[in-house]
């Protein structure tokens, strides 16, 4: 897809977009046309952009998640300094203003939500999921995180304490989940496949480690 | 004063829609040229915001995601004096003549 776009800014290979556009996806390629003529964009930069967001996955919450959970040392530099640990692991996160990481417990589960937008750690995680940008996520994740969480079939003890987190342009947010029980002798390798995207934003917990198939 | 239309935490709200759609090259690209234009500072998230915030709340409502952030990001580029509004109109005629559609 990303070369497709880079090549046409968005038409296909005879110039037209490939589905019917509505009134304002049509107004995205003249503003894009006009930027360029202007010479206040060029393409490049705006491939630029498009390969930026593309090559940051959820995959990279996953890395951190699994080094926190075979390193203590990690950890506690995770949680003391994100930007710094990211930068170690070789993520980039410099562009946002202030990162939290939010370690769950056995006693407490984190959710964060953008109840005014859609401010999400894109540097790490890339672009946030259609659900997270949702009127109905952003209205109840605030006042009904337990049932929004058992929608997503997360069943939170009521004995288990959910903290909720409002994000802003100025402050994003990535949970630590606790790392599943019985996982003690998985690599880290096999322990960031645990890592779901929806459980670096407090939603789900990570999968349950697979017990081995007998043959 | 009254709750913004985009001021969405603890309105009353119905189950969760999870499905995901594959990006379409027209939300990519809105997603794109925002960007590019916030890093060479040419626009900012706040800026962005405002917009969204103050636009017409049924439209808010009715539009699409990144269609929002197409609206919001014309009106930004206006008031900027980048462009203006009859520039994108006659831009949008031109590429429908060139795509050969009514």
């Amino acid at each position: 897809m990303a070369d497709h776009v880079a090549a046409q800014a968005g038409e296909s290979e005879h110039g037209h977009p490939r589905h019917e556009l509505s009134a304002y996806a049509r107004r995205v390629y003249a503003i894009r046309d006009i930027l360029l003529e202007k010479g206040i964009l060029t393409g490049e930069e705006i491939q630029a952009q498009i390969e930026y967001i593309e090559a940051r996955t959820p995959a990279n919450g996953a890395r951190l998640v699994a080094r926190a959970w075979v390193d203590p040392e990690f950890k506690k530099r995770l949680l003391a300094d994100p930007k710094a640990a990211c930068s170690e692991m070789g993520i980039d996160a410099t562009s946002l203003n202030e990162f939290v990481v939010l370690e769950n417990t056995e006693k407490v589960r984190h959710l964060v939500v953008c109840t005014l937008c859609s401010c999400y750690p894109r540097p790490i995680l890339g672009r946030p999921p259609d659900w997270y940008k949702s009127f109905n996520y952003r209205a109840r994740a605030v006042n009904d995180p337990r049932g929004v969480m058992r929608e997503f079939g997360n069943d939170v003890p009521d004995a288990v304490e959910i903290r909720v987190h409002d994000s802003t342009a100025d402050m994003r947010y990535l949970v630590l989940p606790v790392r599943p029980k019985g996982t003690e002798s998985l690599s880290e390798e096999e322990l960031q496949k645990l890592v779901v995207r929806d459980s670096l934003i407090g939603v789900v917990d990570p999968l349950p480690a697979v017990p081995e198939q007998g043959v | 004063m009254p709750r913004g239309h985009h001021d969405l935490g603890g309105t009353p709200a119905g189950p969760i829609d999870r499905t995901e759609h594959q990006l379409d090259d027209w939300e990519i690209l809105a997603d794109a040229v925002n960007q590019a234009l916030g890093a060479k500072g040419i626009r900012r998230t706040d800026e962005l915001r405002r917009a969204r915030e103050q636009m017409d709340s049924d439209l808010y409502r009715r539009l699409s995601y990144y269609e929002r952030w197409i609206a919001s990001l014309e009106t930004i580029l206006i008031e900027k004096k980048l462009l203006t509004k009859e520039e994108v109109d006659r831009k949008v005629a031109e590429l429908a003549a060139k795509w050969g559609e009514p």
